[in-house]
């Protein structure tokens, strides 16, 4: 008599140790890709898994094997029109004529890279061993609120109860169309002539054009009906449920000093920002300000990656800022402002901005953060942006400001923030 | 006889047990001999949980089980890869996990498939009687698990996991073929020596004294080389011999050693043993049809599966993917129960001894006594070479072209069968690496020697293990290759 067990409660995670080693084990690869999707992504998408790639030759574990050369036989089931002692040319590949070696045929795929996607945890969790953050802060990070599946488009691949009958054959006929278009014309163009041919009693001709018909005809039929490609599955993704809703301005200067190192540290620090948000509030919406002496809203592309040139005003994109918040985010939004510049300010500016920022700007704000960002090698003494912005942090509790010069300094900028967040 | 046990395709414990008690009841007709069962239900995450690591319920941590998982579970997601129905571990009592996702009549073939097909094979076939102690693997994996958790918080998992990649390596050049004598007691040895010296005693004769000796040949007698023979177990002599490695570590090595050997058996009779069960699940099943304990529709719904698992796609389709086990082996057990019910003259000639024998005793034979490659050798017969048109094709580095050497027709079936038995061999995949010697007095270096054969090459990885190897031994190996007493190449690792 069987002993009858229920394990189905039993821990599932039995795994999650080894995937761990593996991810360690290849923590070079994966840091490479991470930091690769950091680059390419939107902020807003910032925060989702991804796909790393590690080359089939990385990760095989080998042992004595024999290769491909020497004599040898093999038995293959099958047969249909062999006889003992007919010659088969090597590498024909598979299909009818040869396949000799055909069990040896999928080792080709098996040269592609060893694929396999990152949890948004995991990828979150690189993203910030990049950062140098503490323990604390991905905590803080770690875990997620309720979520709630919704229907996102079609996906390639999938499960197939997921499948999309409608779209796949959609897709088929498409394919179809596409790749029997050409022979459709060509055949009633051949048609027409066969036509004529016969009419006019040419025999040799009507034949010939019979036989290109026909050819044409195997080849349309040779076209499959549903094939792989067609395949769509709907997809599903889990999202948050909205809880309460937040703004987020980034200011930056985009004046000729500024170049792509610079950028790239002060995109991680809006990064930084918005996911420290997007914890806390369920929507967060992005304002992009850009500014060199006149300011100017754009979009994120933009904001990132389009060169400009010309002086620099700060105190033209705090103005903007504020008319954005005024028109568009006056009540209902926690508003959130993060500031990266590399402190290059002249004349009145700096008083005039900080003026501006103490009494306009930062009472209507939750927060305000400023980054300075410096060149690495250099001791430049403190802007005077810097200077001004200073007396600002003495007096008010909503501000913080630090100065960066490579990634692992852009965290203690939050550092008293999330400290405030752990008294409130 | 009885009636129906269920019918449509939910189940529940109850339902479970009322199905293996009927099959129990089959299989104790036929004179099925196994364990006691322990069936467990799991989820599908359990399942990819279980395909990780060889299906086995407990398992140190290694990065290659993760990436078994990664893989397994990206193949799934994507819906490229079902799941197994069943896992089953040879243990006394014999576990098999079963998904929850199967409807009733797959818990039943699976309980008939795994629970009393695998589970006999095990506890009857030679070999796993021979290899595998079934009632202590559970145990051993729980203690490796925990001595591989220990090392990792004493000496660091780094220096673990080089270890065991290390041994991963040459896992299979870690299996004894033959069994070694096991070690005398001290009693025994005692005895043994008493008995030699009573023995020089009764032969002594005074005479011999007077004789004149050759004075002694003064130059030095050549050094022994060691060991003596070659070894083929080269993880073993590791283990024993190597200079350099902590107690520790050779306990790793001989971990990595104890499951290769409890695997050993599995990889030599797969073809038996899905055979064995696939041949067990129908016939159970079939009869539990013919006594109307199933309806039709369980019967319709399991010949789909069953059809599935035994298709064997002809060589030039996109489904080929090798000799399909499943369907040689219930073909071969198939094949064997109709000599001997219904033998044929062509039977008669080729099996006189099985044609028209018990079937049940026959086949009880084979399953004991035999591994995929004799099994083949001794049982394919020509009628089933023909049903499965199986044909030889030569691939010879000397011609242009390939040929094909041998069809199912009157001159080529012993070839055909002799052909087929070698590529079940464990030869035909894993080369001949053995440790030829071992220079004790000198820089104790260690030298292997690949015996090659028809001019089959080791592929690249190669120079990879003698690293490895290297690692472990911790002075100079080198791997030569010989090939007619001609050394062809060599690989050597002078510094790790």
């Amino acid at each position: 008599m069987a002993h009858l067990i229920d394990r189905r409660l039993n821990d599932r995670g039995k795994s999650a140790v080894n995937r761990e080693r593996f991810l360690r084990r290849y923590k070079s690869h994966v840091q490479e890709a991470v930091r690769k999707m950091v680059g390419e992504r939107k902020l807003a998408d910032l925060e989702q898994g991804g796909e790393v790639r590690v080359p089939r030759k990385d990760v095989a574990e080998p042992a004595f094997n024999y290769g491909r050369v020497g004599d040898r036989e093999h038995v293959f089931p099958g047969n249909r029109e062999y006889v003992t002692g007919d010659r088969i040319p090597r590498n024909s590949g598979g299909g009818g004529g040869g396949g000799g070696e055909g069990g040896e045929g999928g080792e080709n795929d098996a040269q592609d890279d060893f694929v396999f996607s990152l949890s948004r945890e995991e990828f979150m969790q690189i993203f910030f061993d990049d950062l140098e953050l503490p323990r604390l802060a991905r905590t803080e990070f770690g875990p997620s609120r309720t979520f709630k599946s919704i229907r996102t488009g079609f996906a390639k691949t999938g499960v197939p109860a997921n499948l999309a009958v409608v779209r796949t054959m959609t897709q088929a006929i498409a394919r179809r169309i596409a790749l029997g278009g050409a022979l459709a014309r060509e055949s009633l163009g051949l048609q027409e002539a066969f036509a004529t041919a016969t009419a006019v009693g040419h025999a040799e001709l009507a034949a010939s054009l019979h036989d290109r018909l026909a050819r044409i005809e195997r080849r349309q039929d040779a076209i499959p009906f549903l094939d792989d490609p067609d395949m769509r599955f709907r997809n599903r993704i889990w999202r948050p449920e909205p809880i309460a809703r937040a703004v987020m301005f980034c200011l930056m200067d985009v004046s000729a000093s500024m170049d792509e190192d610079k950028k790239d540290l002060a995109k991680r620090f809006f990064s930084l920002l918005y996911l420290f948000l997007t914890r806390k509030y369920e929507t967060v919406e992005l304002v992009f300000i850009r500014h060199t002496d006149d300011a100017e809203e754009v979009d994120e592309d933009t904001f990132f990656h389009d060169p400009r040139s010309g002086g620099t005003v700060v105190f033209s994109a705090l103005e903007l800022a504020d008319k954005v918040r005024h028109a568009r985010y006056a009540t209902g939004w926690n508003v959130y402002a993060a500031q990266a510049s590399d402190g290059d300010a002249f004349g009145a500016d700096p008083a005039r901005s900080a003026r501006f920022l103490r009494e306009r700007l930062l009472p209507s704000l939750r927060y305000y953060t400023y980054l300075e960002l410096v060149p690495p090698d250099s001791e430049t003494r403190a802007s005077t942006l810097w200077a001004e912005y200073e007396r600002v942090a003495e007096e008010t509790r909503t501000f913080a400001m630090r100065r960066a010069s490579s990634r692992e300094q852009i965290y203690p900028v939050f550092r008293e923030l999330f400290r405030k967040e752990a008294h409130s | 006889m009885s009636a129906v046990i269920s019918t449509g395709a939910d189940w529940d414990f109850e339902l479970l047990e009322r199905y293996d008690s009927a099959i129990a009841r089959i299989a104790g007709e036929f004179g099925l001999d196994t364990y006691a069962n322990q069936i467990e239900v799991i989820t599908s995450e359990q399942m990819l949980d279980a395909y990780a690591s060889n299906g086995l319920p407990v398992g140190y941590p290694h990065w290659s089980y993760g990436k078994e998982f990664i893989r397994n579970e990206q193949a799934y997601r994507r819906g490229m890869q079902g799941l197994a129905y069943e896992i089953v571990i040879n243990s006394d009592p014999c576990i098999a996990y079963l998904m929850e996702e199967n409807t009733v009549t797959t818990q039943a073939l699976v309980i008939a498939h795994a629970c009393y097909g695998h589970n006999s094979f095990f506890k009857g076939n030679a070999l796993f009687r021979q290899w595998t102690a079934a009632d202590a693997i559970v145990d051993y994996l729980v203690f490796a698990r925990r001595y591989v958790m220990e090392c990792e918080e004493r000496h660091g998992s780094p220096a673990v996991e080089e270890i065991l990649d290390a041994c991963h390596a040459l896992t299979a050049h870690g299996v004894d073929r033959y069994r070694r004598p096991s070690p005398l007691t001290m009693k025994a040895e005692t005895a043994r020596l008493a008995e030699r010296e009573a023995h020089k005693e009764r032969q002594f004769n005074d005479l011999w004294r007077t004789v004149p000796i050759a004075a002694a040949s003064t130059s030095a007698k050549p050094a022994k080389n060691f060991p003596e023979e070659p070894q083929e177990n080269i993880l073993y002599f590791v283990e024993k011999f190597s200079p350099k490695l902590a107690p520790w570590e050779r306990e790793l090595v001989r971990i990595v050693r104890k499951l290769a050997q409890y695997f050993y058996p599995q990889s030599q009779t797969k073809v038996m043993n899905e055979g064995w069960a696939t041949f067990w699940h129908y016939t159970i099943l079939n009869r539990l049809h013919e006594s109307g304990q199933v309806d039709d529709g369980f019967m319709f719904e399991f010949l789909k599966s069953h059809t599935n698992v035994v298709y064997q796609p002809p060589f030039d389709s996109k489904h080929f993917g090798g000799m399909n086990p499943y369907a040689l082996g219930f073909a071969m057990f198939s094949d064997l129960r109709r000599m001997c019910e219904a033998p044929t003259d062509e039977d008669r000639t080729w099996f006189p001894e099985i044609a028209g024998s018990d079937w049940r005793k026959t086949l009880d034979f084979a399953m004991r006594n035999f591994k995929d490659e004799s099994f083949i050798a001794q049982y394919l017969s020509p009628r089933l070479i023909r049903e499965l048109r199986l044909f030889a094709v030569a691939d010879h580095r000397s011609e242009s072209s390939l040929k094909v050497d041998s069809i199912h027709d009157d001159a080529g079936y012993r070839r055909v069968r002799k052909l087929l038995a070698q590529q079940h061999a464990r030869e035909d995949r894993v080369p001949d690496v053995q440790i030829v010697s071992f220079d004790r007095d000198g820089d104790r270096s260690l030298t292997l020697r690949h015996t090659q054969r028809r001019g089959r090459q080791l592929n690249d990885a190669a120079a990879e293990v003698v690293v490895h190897l290297r690692r472990l031994w911790g002075f100079p190996v080198s791997l030569e290759t010989w090939e007619d007493d001609v050394r062809v190449d060599s690989i050597d690792a002078i510094a790790a």
